[in-house]
């Protein structure tokens, strides 16, 4: 599998570490009145799509930025490759 | 004061050189490394400041650059590699830091790597089978992470097709040197 990375380029599956479902960016307000129902739910359920899916690889053996890569998990087309710091940075996180 | 022998990474008094027909490899322990990593929010300011001091432009994503005293390598985002001589450059991070202030990081690397220069035609056919780099493909003065012999390194091409450096961790230098030679006798004719 190649991941089209949006600093370098074309590079190979290999060189990346897989994390999980990108919503991991979405942390919920641990002050919130909810946090604790907002964790559990944060932190256990995660949808299953037979389908596209964005999800959070580490480029360990590059240049050690996080991806959000759009895949589509029943034929691994990759639709979409973006630095997660922009993403997160797009939903009002970090500074 | 103790009567210290600095050792190369190889753990020899002088740098070894293997040479091959249409290729050499040489250890290089005479390159003093700095990483300088931009803070958040003040990217432009260090940019700035740290390439008006080494004399040169900070290079982008894969490139890297060559200047007359310090030498520049792209490694993420906001963060390069800084090198120089090590006889007059020794404390390459201490020279950095005052000029970046709290615009970065810099952190000493100097005897973290080992370096081997590898020149000659033969040095494209030597790493397109060592890394899945697209070694024929890259410029002069480009850099990019790679894996030789499950070893993270990176590989610099100083001059496409003819010249490249290879920055390993110092701790598997031996294992790095091993896989460089093993593969220059297999590339390279007798």
């Amino acid at each position: 599998m190649i991941i089209d990375h949006p600093l370098l380029g074309p590079r190979d599956a290999q060189e990346f570490v897989y994390l999980g479902d990108a919503t991991l960016i979405d942390r919920p307000d641990w002050q919130a009145e909810n946090a604790a129902e907002a964790f559990h739910d944060y932190l256990y359920l995660r949808d299953n799509p037979a389908g596209e899916h964005r999800e959070l690889w580490y480029h360990e053996q590059g240049d050690r930025s996080w991806l959000v890569v759009t895949r589509n998990t029943l034929t691994h087309e990759i639709t979409s490759v973006e630095l997660a710091r922009d993403v997160a940075r797009a939903r009002g996180r970090g500074r | 004061m103790h009567k210290l022998k600095a050792i190369t990474p190889l753990g020899r008094t002088e740098p070894k050189t293997d040479n091959f027909t249409g290729l050499s490899i040489t250890e290089n322990p005479a390159r003093a490394l700095a990483t300088l990593t931009a803070r958040l929010g003040h990217e432009t300011a260090c940019t700035a400041q740290v390439s008006a001091f080494i004399g040169c432009d900070l290079p982008g994503p894969g490139k890297s650059v060559v200047g007359e005293t310090y030498g520049a390598i792209w490694i993420a985002p906001s963060s390069w590699m800084i090198e120089a001589d090590h006889t007059g450059h020794e404390l390459i991070a201490q020279e950095l830091k005052p000029v970046a202030g709290e615009t970065a990081s810099v952190v000493e690397q100097t005897d973290a790597w080992c370096r081997f220069d590898i020149t000659g035609s033969a040095a494209d056919d030597l790493f397109e089978r060592l890394c899945n780099v697209d070694v024929r493909a890259m410029n002069s003065d480009t850099a990019t992470r790679t894996t030789i012999h499950h070893i993270g390194c990176y590989l610099w091409c100083r001059k496409a097709g003819f010249e490249y450096s290879v920055l390993g961790p110092r701790s598997s230098a031996g294992s790095l040197h091993h896989a460089l030679v093993e593969v220059a006798q297999a590339v390279c004719p007798v």
